[in-house]
C-alpha cells in the first residue's frame, strides 16, 4: 500500500532524507529531474546511512565506503549486494509517496 | 545430480558448463545450507569483520536460475540408491539421476574429551558457525580455542578483533604443525601472541567444565581456562556419511580412481571427501584439478584426463601473517640441503629444502615475495642456482618479470578463486587489457587479496605493454572526459558557476555523475573565490554538515586550536559540552586537536555553540592543521618562534579547499619535535631568523620525507612561498591527489624554479589569488545557526525514528 511521507519540499533538490515508514527506514531522494527515489536507509555493507550520500540520476554513493547503489534496480556496482528499492512518486499536491 | 553445494561440488559445475555442459546434462544440487555457494576460505574474514557475509557469495541463488540450475538448499541427502539410480532425500524426496557427483566435503572433527555437549561450544565451519561466533562474541568475554592449525588460528584472531580474551590450546609442540616446522611455528606464535592472543602448545585438553552451559577448559595439570565460551577445531575428517549408507567404497575417504569414479558405476567423486590414490586433501588447490578433470571425462572435452594428485603448496594469510608452505617443512635426510633464515623479531621464516638439487620444501613466513619462484621451482622441478641463499632473496634470482614470464600456466595464482596463471593469461588474450577487467573476468584476486600484486604482475606480462590505461585516469573527474587543465579553462570560457552548469556544458550528453560533484564544487570554489552558485548536494556529507562522518553514522568535532594552543578556558568549555552531548569519546588527534567523537548529526549546531569556537577543519579536503613544538619560548633548543608562526600559518589559511588534505608543521629546530618532515609542508627553524621550507612530506599510508624547497630569511617570507605553494597545488594537482604525489610528479627542482625563482613568472598570480581565498574566508560553523537546507541537520539513520506526517 503506498502512503504519504513527507513533501517534496521537505527534500532538498539532490539530497537525501531518511524516514520512518511502517517501521522501516527508509531514504528519500528528491533528484534534479524532478522525479524522486526511495531505497532503504542503511547500507548492506556496513549499515552506513545512505540518505547522506551523493546521488545523480541513477545512483546513490554510501558515504561511508563509496559502494554506489543502482537506485531503479537496488544492485551494488560491484555486484556486491544490494539494497531494498520502493516505488514512490510525488502526487499532485506534492506529497511524496512510498510503497513498501 | 551434485550432491554437496560447497566449493568442490559448485566448481566442477562451473567446469562443465565452461565446456557446454548445460546442454548435455540437466543438472540438479542439493546442499544442506540454505544457501547459495560461498567461499568457505573467507568465513575467517566474517568472523573478523573485514567482509561482509555478502562479500563472499561466489553464486548467490540468481546464478542457479540462470544457468537452469534445480538447487535443493537446505535439503540434506540421505543415500542413494545405486540400482534405482534415486537419491532418497531427509524431506523424503526422491530424485532420479543419470550421473551422480558426490561433493559432501568435510565435518569438523572432535578430538575425545568430556563436556562436548555442553552449551557455549561451537565449530567453525560453516557460515552459520560464523554467525554464530559473532553472535556469541558480541556478548561474551572470554573464548578458548582448541586446536592451533589453519582454521584455529583464524578463528582466535577473528574472536581477539572483537576484543575478547582468547586462549588457543593446541596439542602438538607447535603452531600450524601440518604446514610448518617447529621454528616456522615459534615465529608464529609470536605474531599470534602479539595480537594479545594467549597459546598453549604441547597441551591436550582435558575436558569442557561446565553445568549446562561450558564454563572452562581443562588442562592435564589440572588448571582450568576459564570460558565463556569455546570453539572446536582440530582438524577435518572427510565426511563420508553418504558415501557409507550407499554402499560406496571408503576408507578415510570415499575412495576414486584418476576419473574420479567411485566404487559405483555413475558415481562420482571431488573435493574433501575424496580419497586419491590413499591420499586426502583439505586445501582447495586439488580440489580445482579434481573438477578440471572431472569436467573433462563428463563433457567429453578431453576424454583421457586424468588426475594424479596434487602436490599441495599453502598460499594465505594467517591471523594477518603471510604464509607459504609447499613440500617439506624442514630436511628429512641426512644429505637434504637446508637454508633457513630466521628473524623472529621482524615475524620472518624463510626456508628451503633442496635434495638432489631440487627444491622439495619451502616456508616463507612474513615475507612472501619469493612465492613465484619458488612455487615454479618447486612444482616443476626447476635447476635450482647454485647459491642457494638467492633461493630466499634477491641475489641474482630471475627477477619479477622473468619469473613471471617463467611461470607455467597451470600455476594456481589465486587460491581463494582457483585462478591459475592460464586463465589469466586466457582473460587477457580474450580482450581484458585492464587489471580491473582482469579481476573482474576471472575473480582472481577477489577472495583475500593476497595475490593480488601476481595478478598485475601476470596481466602485465600477458598484455606485453598494451595494457590499458583507462583513459579516464587524466580526467580531473570520472564524468567529464577533460583533463584539469583543459576543464579550468573550459569553465572560465563559459563562466560556468556551479556543479550542474559544469555537467550541463561539458559532460556526455549533459548527464550529471554523483561521483564527481565533490570534486567539482572544490575546483569551483577554488576558481570563483567570491563565491559560486551554491548547491549543496555537490558536497560529500563532511562538507555538508562540517563535521566529519564515522562509521555508525555520527559525527566528530574538532574546534580549532591554532597550532595546537588552547587555554584553560577552551578545555572546560570543550569538557562541558563533552558531558552535555555524551560524547562518545574525547581524543586527542593527530594533529595535536581535540576530537569530540560520535555527535549525532542532529546536536551539531548547539555542539558548535555551546563550544564557541571556529571550526577545526578535520573533515574536508582542505587546509586543516599547522601543528607546532614548544619552539623558543619554552624549550631549551628552540631557535625560533615556532608556535607563533604555526598560528599566523593556521590563521592566514584555514579552511582553504585544496585538492586532497593539507596538513602542516612547524618546528623550532631540526629535532623536528612536531615531525614537520614529513608535512604537507613543514617549516623548520635553523638559527638566525632562517627558516627551512619542505613541501610534499607524508606520514601516513605512504612515508616520505618532504623535499627542501626553499631556505628563507623571516617569518613573513615562510607565509608567503606557503601561500604560494598552497595556490600552486590548488590549481595544478590532481582531484585527491596528496602533495606527496604532486611534488613528485613535477619535480623538486621544476616546483622551486616556478615558485621561488618565478621562472614562469606566475608567482604574482598565484599569491594575489591565495589572498583572494584567504579573503573570502568564513567560518562554516556559522550555518549551524540558520541552516542552508531543510533537514540539513536531520539524522540519516533514523535511530530516534521520528515519526511520519500523517
Amino acid at each position: 500500500m503506498s502512503r504519504p511521507v513527507c513533501s517534496v519540499e521537505d527534500l532538498p533538490v539532490g539530497e537525501g532524507r531518511a524516514y520512518v515508514v511502517d517501521g522501516e527506514q527508509v531514504a528519500l531522494f528528491r533528484h534534479r529531474s524532478g522525479k524522486v527515489s526511495a531505497v532503504q536507509a542503511a547500507c548492506p555493507h556496513a549499515g552506513g546511512p545512505l540518505a547522506d550520500g551523493q546521488i545523480d540520476e541513477t545512483v546513490v554513493v554510501c558515504p561511508l565506503h563509496l559502494t554506489a547503489f543502482d537506485l531503479t534496480t537496488g544492485e551494488a556496482a560491484g555486484g556486491e549486494g544490494s539494497i531494498a528499492v520502493h516505488p514512490c512518486r510525488v502526487t499532485a499536491d506534492g506529497l511524496v509517496e512510498v510503497s513498501l | 545430480m551434485v550432491v554437496g553445494n560447497g566449493m568442490a561440488g559448485i566448481r566442477a559445475v562451473e567446469e562443465l558448463l565452461d565446456r557446454g555442459g548445460a546442454e548435455q546434462f540437466d543438472i540438479t544440487v542439493f546442499g544442506d545450507e540454505p544457501y547459495g555457494n560461498y567461499n568457505r576460505i573467507m568465513l575467517s574474514h566474517v568472523l573478523s569483520g573485514e567482509e561482509t557475509e555478502e562479500a563472499i557469495f561466489l553464486n548467490a541463488l540468481p546464478w542457479y536460475a540462470q544457468n537452469s540450475i534445480d538447487l535443493r538448499a537446505g535439503v540434506r541427502v540421505d543415500r542413494i540408491d545405486r540400482f534405482a539410480k534415486v537419491v532418497h532425500d531427509a524431506d523424503g524426496g526422491r530424485t532420479p539421476y543419470d550421473t551422480l557427483l558426490l561433493a559432501t566435503g568435510s565435518t569438523p572433527f572432535f578430538p575425545t574429551m568430556e563436556g562436548l555437549d555442553l552449551d557455549g561450544v561451537f565449530t567453525f565451519r560453516t557460515l552459520d558457525d560464523a554467525r554464530s561466533l559473532l553472535t556469541s562474541a558480541k556478548t561474551h568475554r572470554r573464548a578458548v580455542v582448541i586446536g592451533g592449525g589453519l582454521l584455529g588460528l583464524e578463528a582466535a584472531h577473528g574472536l581477539a578483533t572483537h576484543g575478547l580474551q582468547v586462549d588457543l590450546v593446541h596439542s602438538p609442540a607447535h603452531l600450524m604443525n601440518q604446514q610448518l616446522g617447529p621454528e616456522a611455528g615459534r615465529v608464529l606464535r609470536r605474531k599470534i601472541e602479539e595480537l594479545g592472543i594467549r597459546v598453549h602448545t604441547g597441551v591436550r585438553t582435558r575436558g569442557l567444565r561446565g553445568t549446562g552451559r561450558v564454563e572452562g577448559v581443562e588442562l592435564p595439570d589440572g588448571t582450568v581456562l576459564e570460558a565463556d565460551f569455546v570453539v572446536i577445531a582440530a582438524g577435518i575428517r572427510p565426511n563420508v556419511d553418504v558415501a557409507v549408507r550407499s554402499g560406496l567404497e571408503v576408507e578415510r575417504g570415499v575412495v576414486v580412481d584418476d576419473r574420479m569414479r567411485t566404487s559405483h558405476p555413475d558415481v562420482y567423486a571431488v573435493g574433501e571427501c575424496v580419497q586419491h590414490r590413499g591420499q586426502t586433501y583439505g586445501l582447495v588447490a586439488p580440489l580445482w584439478d579434481q573438477a578440471g578433470v572431472l569436467a573433462d571425462h563428463l563433457t567429453g572435452a578431453r576424454p583421457d584426463a586424468e588426475y594424479h594428485g596434487t602436490r599441495t603448496s599453502t598460499k594465505l594469510k594467517v591471523a594477518g601473517v603471510d604464509v607459504v608452505a609447499m613440500g617439506l617443512p624442514g630436511p628429512e635426510r641426512d644429505d637434504d640441503e637446508f637454508v633457513v633464515f630466521s628473524e623472529p623479531h621482524r615475524g620472518v621464516y624463510l626456508n628451503v629444502v633442496v635434495r638432489e638439487g631440487r627444491l622439495v620444501g619451502a616456508t616463507l613466513l612474513g615475507d612472501v615475495r619469493k612465492t613465484a619462484f619458488l612455487t615454479q621451482a618447486f612444482d616443476q622441478g626447476l635447476p635450482l642456482p647454485e647459491e642457494r641463499t638467492s633461493l630466499l632473496f634477491d641475489l641474482g634470482s630471475p627477477d619479477e618479470a622473468t619469473s613471471v614470464a617463467e611461470l607455467s600456466d597451470d600455476v594456481q595464482v589465486c587460491n581463494c578463486n582457483g585462478v591459475t596463471k592460464g586463465r589469466i593469461v586466457d582473460a587477457v588474450a580474450g580482450g581484458c587489457t585492464s587489471i580491473t577487467a582482469v579481476m573482474g573476468k576471472t575473480k582472481a584476486g577477489k577472495g583475500c587479496g593476497s595475490c593480488k600484486p601476481l595478478v598485475e604482475q601476470i596481466t602485465e606480462w600477458a598484455a606485453g605493454g598494451d595494457l590499458t590505461v583507462d583513459e579516464s585516469v587524466g580526467w580531473y573527474v570520472p564524468g567529464v572526459p577533460l583533463a584539469k587543465p583543459e576543464l579550468m579553462a573550459a569553465i572560465r570560457e563559459r563562466g560556468l558557476k556551479s556543479v550542474s552548469a559544469v555537467f550541463r556544458e561539458l559532460a556526455p550528453g549533459g548527464v550529471e555523475d554523483a561521483k564527481s560533484k565533490m570534486g567539482l564544487t572544490s575546483l569551483l570554489r577554488m576558481m570563483w573565490p567570491e563565491g559560486i552558485e551554491e548547491e549543496r548536494d555537490g558536497r560529500y556529507i563532511n562538507d555538508r554538515v562540517h563535521a566529519n562522518i564515522q562509521r555508525d553514522g555520527t559525527f566528530s568535532v574538532v574546534p580549532q586550536m591554532k597550532g595546537g594552543v588552547t587555554t584553560p578556558e577552551q578545555l572546560r568549555k570543550i569538557a562541558d559540552v563533552a558531558d552535555k552531548y555524551d560524547v562518545g569519546m574525547v581524543k586527542v588527534t593527530g594533529g595535536q586537536r581535540i576530537d569530540l567523537l560520535g555527535v549525532a548529526k542532529e546536536d551539531l549546531p548547539k555542539v558548535w555553540a555551546d563550544l564557541g569556537m571556529p571550526s577545526g577543519y578535520a573533515y574536508g579536503k582542505s587546509f586543516r592543521t599547522v601543528k607546532t613544538c614548544v619552539g623558543s619560548e619554552f624549550c631549551r633548543f628552540g631557535l625560533d618562534d615556532s608556535t607563533q608562526l604555526g598560528i599566523d600559518l593556521e590563521t592566514r589559511y584555514q579552511g582553504i579547499e585544496t585538492p586532497a588534505k593539507l596538513k602542516l608543521g612547524v618546528v623550532g629546530c631540526p629535532r623536528n619535535c612536531a615531525e614537520a618532515y614529513v608535512k604537507d609542508i613543514g617549516v623548520v627553524a635553523v638559527g638566525a631568523g632562517k627558516w627551512e621550507v619542505y613541501v610534499g612530506g607524508a606520514a601516513g599510508a605512504t612515508v616520505r620525507k618532504g623535499d627542501l624547497l626553499a631556505t628563507v630569511g623571516s617569518a613573513q617570507e615562510v607565509l608567503t612561498l606557503t601561500g604560494r605553494f598552497i595556490q600552486f597545488y590548488r590549481e595544478w594537482g590532481n582531484w585527491l591527489e596528496r602533495t606527496y604525489e604532486f611534488v613528485p610528479r613535477l619535480g623538486i627542482e621544476r616546483v622551486r624554479k616556478v615558485l621561488v625563482d618565478d621562472s614562469d613568472g606566475l608567482a604574482a598570480g598565484l599569491d594575489e589569488r591565495v589572498q583572494a581565498a584567504v579573503d573570502n574566508y568564513r567560518d562554516p560553523w556559522q550555518e549551524g545557526t540558520a541552516p542552508v537546507t531543510t533537514g540539513q541537520f536531520r539524522p540519516a539513520l533514523p535511530l530516534g525514528m521520528p515519526a511520519v506526517r500523517s
